[in-house]
């Protein structure tokens, strides 16, 4: 356990906290706006960003959050622009970054090994500078994310409904851009430029299949991107593996958890829901009294094993495709 | 008071003109419908008094301030023409209703008691208070809608704008619909209600305003449905005449190609 209690674990750690609870805060509002791919495309672009880094000699962090602040604002205008084509843009912006990082890696004399500590994370070079850097920035990307969530929530689910209520839309959308652009670089150093879209969505996924409101996914997107991260890179410490590949297949692990649990539940209260008494349309329909000639071999009761559930001022028992009501000496279909 | 003027307004879309000419004055205390065909501009015209649109000419004001210089957002009210109220991540109906009372909020400001209760409010008066925690992602598509009415609700606007809020729901939405607006005009709230056609709304009605091919052809009486625009007028309407079915994006309504 000694390994726990070294300079670089303890690094490690903390900025693993840290960047797993800022990309889900910043996925949560990707994931509303459907652009879940987006961190992935700032990812692909800050890998060009690292490589102009190691080529001037200048800190990759750096250089990577400028080129992925500008990347995001660039996907954003391109979004915000609506044309047809924005698509394709957005496909060529993220060729263009990774093959471009590669070539400058190339130009600069470093090896692709050195380029890929910045892919898929690397928790022995972290430096201390670098941490105060993840850890401030993350900080900040949290409170914003957190802060901001009613006015972000609100320009997310219905911007055209923000815009009359006077909210800045085009203000906060490019402000999702910027936050998500500045995580890809908070966890370029744990989960990596190519993963790091992953701890984005793959948490708030995970956290949907439980919810049912915003607030709730976010905070649980929060908490098992932070228990994801956090594992992957305490494993990563005992074993030399990328902790990029551990926690993405955490989190992943988590949502293949999650996922049944979250079906079995909506199952669940999607046949207890009570059925509704629907006359208040006026339609001339005969609701009443059909009576089932259909012979029971047991009397429903609240403990006759069949589901019950309520019917304005009844109960109806479901058993083979029917709703079953006792009345009298007999049973009503309903 | 004056509570929406529209004068000479004109609208394009992508270079195309969508409205022009429109000249429209609502008052405080109206109900007006804007009836008209798909296409008609009807949608267009009330999102360019909300500045969801930019007008190519004239003046929008609303409540007697130039839409450019308006900031008073919390009196006024929109339901979006809208399938679902539902987006990528999950969202509680009371989430939902919530974010309408963004507009009496200043960013930081915690929601208060009296927030709360206006919210609680907002979503009785659509009948969902038992749907409160529910996902509106699980709500059908009328209730969705309702949900969006309650939204709008939230902010306790002075003018409500409604852009097709029955279009595709259930008759049980749709009579709910008409009991809401029932109680908003009581409270003398100006209501504009973009409809294809009126259904149960048509009683609450006080004025009728028809577009078409992004003129306002009618504005006076009530009418159930914009067909009827032709028989209420008194002169002969070379517009109203006119072939529907011309192509578009071959002549425009501006190209002059239409002998008048």
């Amino acid at each position: 356990m000694s390994i726990l209690t070294t300079d670089f674990m303890i690094r490690a750690m903390l900025a693993a906290v840290f960047t797993g609870l800022a990309a889900p805060a910043v996925g949560t509002y990707l994931v509303q706006r459907r652009l879940s791919l987006m961190g992935d495309g700032i990812g692909h672009v800050a890998v060009t960003g690292v490589a102009i880094g190691l080529l001037t000699g200048t800190s990759p962090t750096i250089t990577a959050v400028i080129t992925a602040i500008i990347a995001g604002i660039l996907i954003e205008v391109i979004r915000d622009a609506g044309r047809t084509s924005g698509d394709v843009a957005l496909a060529l912006l993220f060729y263009g970054g990774i093959a471009g990082g590669v070539l400058i890696t190339g130009l600069a004399g470093q090896s692709a090994t050195t380029l890929n500590r910045y892919l898929f994370g690397s928790i022995a070079t972290i430096q201390p500078t670098d941490v105060w850097v993840t850890v401030a920035l993350a900080a900040v990307v949290i409170t914003v994310a957190v802060g901001l969530s009613p006015q972000l929530f609100a320009v997310a689910q219905d911007p055209e409904f923000a815009k009359v209520a006077g909210l800045n839309v085009r203000f906060y959308n490019l402000l999702v851009s910027v936050l998500a652009a500045v995580t890809v670089t908070v966890a370029m150093r744990t989960v990596g430029l190519l993963l790091v879209s992953a701890l984005m969505v793959v948490p708030v996924a995970t956290a949907q299949q439980l919810t049912r409101g915003f607030r709730a996914t976010l905070l649980v997107a929060m908490a098992v991107g932070t228990a994801a991260s956090l594992g992957g890179v305490v494993f990563s410490g005992f074993r030399d593996v990328a902790p990029g590949a551990t926690i993405v297949l955490l989190a992943l692990a988590c949502f293949a958890v999650a996922w049944p649990v979250g079906m079995l539940t909506r199952r669940r209260r999607r046949i207890t829901a009570p059925f509704l008494e629907t006359h208040a349309d006026d339609l001339p329909v005969d609701l009443g009294h059909t009576a089932v000639p259909e012979t029971h071999d047991h009397e429903h009761g609240p403990d006759c094993g069949h589901q019950a559930v309520t019917h304005g001022d009844h109960v109806d028992y479901l058993h083979d495709g029917h709703r079953h009501a006792p009345h009298g000496g007999h049973y009503d279909e309903h | 008071m004056t509570v929406i003027n529209v004068q000479d307004g004109a609208v394009e879309l992508g270079g195309r003109p969508v409205l022009r000419g429109i000249d429209l004055t609502i008052s405080a205390g109206e109900v007006v419908a804007v009836l008209g065909a798909n296409g008609s501009g009807k949608s267009t015209l009330v999102r360019a008094m909300l500045g969801l649109v930019p007008t190519t000419r004239g003046n929008v004001e609303l409540f007697d301030t130039p839409l450019s210089r308006f900031k008073d957002h919390h009196r006024v009210g929109f339901v979006p023409q809208r399938v679902t109220a539902a987006a990528g991540v999950p969202a509680s109906v009371q989430e939902v209703v919530a974010s309408g009372r963004l507009s009496r909020r200043r960013i930081g400001r915690p929601v208060r008691r009296g927030d709360r209760e206006v919210i609680r409010a907002a979503i009785e008066a659509v009948g969902l208070t038992e749907r409160t925690q529910d996902s509106v992602s699980t709500l059908s598509g009328g209730q969705q809608q309702r949900v969006l009415i309650a939204r709008a609700l939230a902010g306790q606007p002075e003018l409500l704008v409604l852009d097709e809020p029955t279009a595709g729901v259930d008759l049980v939405s749709q009579a709910t619909f008409a009991e809401v607006l029932r109680t908003l005009i009581g409270r003398g709230i100006t209501i504009v209600v973009v409809a294809h056609e009126m259904g149960p709304i048509e009683p609450l009605v006080s004025r009728t305003v028809v577009m078409r091919d992004g003129r306002i052809a009618y504005d006076g009486e009530p009418l159930a449905s914009f067909h009827e625009a032709h028989h209420h007028h008194g002169h002969h309407h070379p517009d109203l005449d006119r072939a529907v079915d011309y192509t578009p994006g071959v002549t425009t309504p501006l190209d002059g190609g239409h002998p008048r």
